[in-house]
């Protein structure tokens, strides 16, 4: 590698200045331009998806104004149409997932870091990681065939025994419903989060653990100065699963039972944003219908803006009160 | 990155050429490519149709795809296919949405059953048009009400409640199902009406024919309305239903092809009809036909004259096939009405038959 | 010298011995359950997997037929999907982690994580309305595009992860060295993360791989053999929505003999990448 005095003396100085200076050499800069071009081009493909769906859900948002996001009614029929069914069902069968599938993937991943030996980590690993190929469609048709009435049979009816006084357990227990939608969606994510935290934890450096072990801390101990160290990765990794839990089209319709009422039971049918759009939007053919359906799609976008924007705010308080680095 | 990487990257860039082979050209100059997209119902059909077909005339190679009914007409509307599908026809407003006239040309017949799942019973249970209507209004909402054993006297009907099962989706089977519920009860066609999409007043909805088919055989106690086929080949109970002449029709291909029949005087010219709840002694009274929707000019002669040879033998040859899979071959009558339709399609003003 | 253990010290080993079992339990839980759902899919399908249905294009109902169309289908797509998605990842998940200090950098990561809540019928629908109708044809590289678009965030956010996650000191040493930025980047930064980008790609194939109604709009479903790009093409999970929404058990089981197929692919791909990303020292 050629070496002339000025990247010797750039050398010294930290790699932001060496990236922002004008002086830097032009493989710098042309590399630097690629990757911003890049950045551009996904800013300007999303832009485009969002003016797209602003334009297309014109018609309903100049019809319903706010009362859309607030109405629970939803007739093609009679062109009355209201987000919040689908609102609900999209947050709590996410909320669910997420309870679900966080403490599990978290779990896990620690176990094939930190205590699994080699000969096991490594086929669960790819194991973990091949649930994620599995179509919706086959998740579906297993949830419909297997999940549900498992649940319906072994697991809702003693829920509803001992939980029944809670309104969250209450109703008819048939299996399909905003739970087996949660769960399902659960089984769907966890596969990402885990493999995200995995391959974080393992970024962790041994020094770490080393030095929590030489002062005496037990094993979870270690692992819990790990996982704080790795806080940031582990916080991107949830915000992956979450994107799939809001996003989930097939699987969800097939066991959530497409029913575009809110009812405080988990057991009771529900609907979410991605499924009304994927029943219903090849068949819309009113102008009005079409534009309610695309402002949904908007409203998934607005909802994803604030999930994230919230566990940004948490993340950044949790890696500022301790100090980790990553 | 070092010269033996470099290398096998431009290897792989080299290896990529062939793919992209833009334009016409490839294969042999006289072989049309034809693709079609819409309604689920008729795709196993279809499909039948295009591997026969493609056995006679081995230059033809077309491709069916399900997306729904309305998406069918929404592809043939944008242009993006040769050929649409629908199970309803379609509406004057979405006719007009097409830049030039299309053709509706009736392929087969189908039917939609009432299936439910209940322990112990044998034969298939009996409904009045009535009780089907109130049973998804959510007015009868026990299996052992006295208006359905006033038609099933001899059964023996647990006192549970019933889960209905409708679609959970926008579908031309829903379209069926609710232009006969209309028909048959005012209360259905002021409180929800007829539509692709309606808001069901009770139940869960199921994703497709194949959703419905499941949760209904999981869940005792629901019932469900689905194609024939879907009852047939799950083993599920299709119900006998009380038909317009009074008489209860079991759904089987010949009952849907009579519905056609008695239909036909009243049928217009542009065949867009709906035949639920049809006169005739042996009408199944939840009958409907199915269409492929076509351009009556064809902007390109060789793909025009592929599309209308294949409907010609598809609604001759094609309708030997119809029975195997469940499906009601088309009334004579009407099979000479298509044909006077297909003898309109023409390309560039010369017609094409 | 002998010491008494103190509450807290058997608190504290109480505290690790119940936490290291919860994990070792998540695991044989999670085990489980893909067991169970690997499980049913083999009992479903595996009567079905022979080399005919490997090899031949489908048949109508009742004639048997395979899914050879179909395998090669998505391997095209993904192949595509992945030339175009992976670099365009990779630089942004390198552009966010090198360079992303900026306000720019604040507003590109926030809309790489929306862009993974994305269902993906709507970029499906995006992808329809940009090229298939515009040039009134369905075509692989329709596909292939919607693919790639819904990989992009995914590889994206982990690579900037995996990147964040490189010692300092690998890139001072390199720095220290007289390397410009950029080959710092790609001769030690990338590397030294490459196991984890191949996971954010792993994961992001698995995904697509999966993926059914953007390719229904875009690259849309064929009986034939065919691998070029400006023409519909047959997919393995189109054809399983194709198979499984019908009424016959025959397609049925040829749907879920077509899963085992798609998770073996999978697999293979998997296993490959992760040889070729190990760590060699």
């Amino acid at each position: 590698m050629p070496n002339s005095s000025s990247r010797t003396a750039n050398a010294l100085a930290s790699p932001w200045r060496i990236a922002l200076s004008p002086t830097g050499n032009t493989g710098d800069a042309f590399f630097r331009g690629l990757m911003f071009s890049a950045a551009l081009l996904v800013l300007i493909i999303v832009g485009a998806m969002i003016l797209a769906l602003a334009m297309k859900s014109k018609l309903s948002i100049a019809q319903f104004g706010f009362s859309f996001l607030t109405s629970r009614q939803w007739n093609p029929v009679k062109g009355e149409f209201g987000a919040l069914p689908f609102i609900y069902g999209t947050v709590v069968s996410s909320a669910i997932a997420l309870l679900i599938a966080v403490p599990l993937s978290l779990g896990i991943a620690v176990f094939l870091v930190e205590q699994a030996p080699y000969y096991i980590a490594r086929p669960i690993t790819s194991l973990v990681e091949l649930l994620a190929a599995i179509p919706s469609v086959v998740y579906g048709l297993w949830g419909i065939f297997v999940l549900a009435p498992f649940l319906r049979v072994h697991v809702e009816p003693h829920f509803a025994r001992w939980f029944g006084w809670l309104p969250l357990f209450q109703g008819s227990v048939t299996g399909i419903g905003l739970l087996t939608g949660g769960i399902i969606l659960a089984i769907m994510v966890t596969p990402i989060i885990t493999a995200v935290i995995r391959d974080v934890l393992a970024a962790v450096p041994d020094s770490q653990r080393e030095a929590a072990f030489a002062l005496g801390a037990t094993k979870w101990e270690t692992i819990r100065i790990v996982l704080v160290n790795g806080a940031p990765g582990i916080a991107g990794a949830i915000m992956l699963g979450l994107g799939r839990a809001l996003g989930e089209t097939m699987a969800v319709t097939m066991v959530i039972g497409n029913r575009p009422e809110i009812s405080a039971s988990l057991f009771a049918p529900s609907y979410t944003i991605a499924s009304v759009i994927a029943n219903e939007f090849t068949e819309a053919t009113q102008d009005l219908y079409l534009s309610s359906l695309v402002e949904l799609g908007l409203i998934l976008f607005l909802v994803t803006f604030i999930v994230n924007g919230i566990a940004r705010l948490l993340v950044w308080n949790v890696t500022r009160k301790s100090g980790a680095t990553a | 990155m070092s010269i033996p990487r470099i290398i096998t990257l431009a290897l792989c860039v080299v290896a990529l050429v062939p793919f992209v082979d833009c334009g016409g050209g490839g294969g042999s100059t006289s072989e049309v490519r034809l693709v079609g997209a819409g309604a689920t119902f008729p795709n196993p059909l279809y499909q039948k149709w295009l591997s026969e077909f493609s056995k006679q005339h081995a230059n033809v190679k077309m491709d069916y795809q399900s997306i729904g009914s309305g998406g069918g007409i929404k592809q043939i509307q944008a242009q993006t296919v040769d050929f649409g599908a629908s199970d309803a026809p379609m509406t004057d407003a979405e006719m007009k949405g097409a830049p030039a006239e299309l053709i509706h040309i009736p392929t087969v017949l189908g039917a939609v059953v009432i299936t439910y799942n209940l322990q112990g019973i044998a034969k298939p249970l009996r409904f009045s048009p009535d009780v089907v209507a109130d049973i998804f209004l959510g007015k009868i909402k026990k299996w052992d009400d006295a208006r359905i054993k006033a038609d099933n006297a001899d059964v023996n009907l647990p006192a549970a409640d019933i889960t209905v099962v409708h679609r959970a989706e926008s579908s031309g089977t829903s379209f069926v199902f609710t232009d006969y519920l209309a028909k048959v009860s005012a209360e259905w066609k002021a409180k929800v009406g007829a539509d692709k999409a309606p808001q069901w007043p009770v139940g869960q909805g199921g994703k497709g024919n194949e959703g419905v088919t499941g949760q209904v055989k999981q869940q005792p106690n629901t019932i469900g309305y689905v194609e024939l086929a879907y009852a047939v080949e799950n083993k599920l109970p299709a119900a006998i239903i009380k038909n317009a002449s009074g008489n209860f029709v079991e759904p089987s291909v010949d009952a849907v092809t009579a519905a056609a029949a008695g239909s036909a005087a009243t049928t217009p010219d542009d065949l867009r009809v709906s035949i639920t709840n049809a006169p005739g002694a042996n009408a199944y009274p939840i009958s409907s036909y199915t269409y492929i929707l076509a351009y009556k000019d064809q902007k390109d002669a060789g793909k025009g004259k592929a599309l209308v040879d294949f409907l010609w033998w598809g609604i001759h040859d094609g309708e030997s096939f119809a029975k195997d899979l469940q499906y009601a071959p088309l009334p004579a009558e009407i099979v000479k009405r298509a044909e006077t339709k297909m003898n309109s399609i023409t390309s560039g003003g010369k017609p094409l038959r | 010298m002998t010491t008494a253990l103190t509450r807290a010290d058997r608190q504290r080993r109480v505290t690790n011995a119940v936490m290291t079992s919860f994990t070792a339990l998540c695991t044989v839980f999670a085990v489980a359950i893909l067991l169970i759902i690997f499980a049913y899919i083999a009992w479903q399908g595996i009567g079905s997997v022979n080399l005919r249905f490997l090899l031949d294009s489908p048949h109508p109902v009742g004639e048997g037929g395979g899914i050879g169309n179909a395998i090669i289908g998505t391997g095209v797509l993904l192949l595509l999907a992945t030339l175009l998605g992976m670099p365009v990842g990779i630089s942004v998940g390198v552009y966010l982690s090198e360079f992303g200090s900026g306000r720019f950098a604040v507003i590109v990561r926030f809309v790489v994580d929306t862009l993974t809540g994305i269902p993906s019928i709507v970029t499906g629908v995006f992808v329809y309305a940009i090229i298939v109708v515009p040039l009134k044809h369905f075509s692989a590289s329709a596909g292939g595009v919607a693919l790639a678009l819904i990989m992009i965030p995914i590889v994206a956010r982990t690579t900037e992860e995996m990147i964040k996650l490189v010692p300092h000191s690998l890139r001072e040493g390199a720095l220290a060295l007289g390397a410009p930025q950029w080959r710092v980047t790609l001769g030690v930064v990338i590397p030294a993360a490459a196991s984890g980008i191949a996971t954010g790609a792993m994961l992001a194939v698995a995904r697509v791989s999966g993926e059914t109604a953007p390719l229904i709009f875009t690259a849309f479903g064929s009986r034939f053999f065919s691998y070029r790009l400006d023409e519909p093409i047959a997919s393995l999970t189109v054809q399983i929505y194709n198979y499984a929404i019908s009424p016959y058990d025959e397609w049925h089981a040829q749907a879920w003999a077509a899963t085992l197929v798609l998770m073996f692919l999978i697999l293979l791909i998997n296993i490959v990448v992760r040889f070729f990303t190990r760590k060699k020292f």
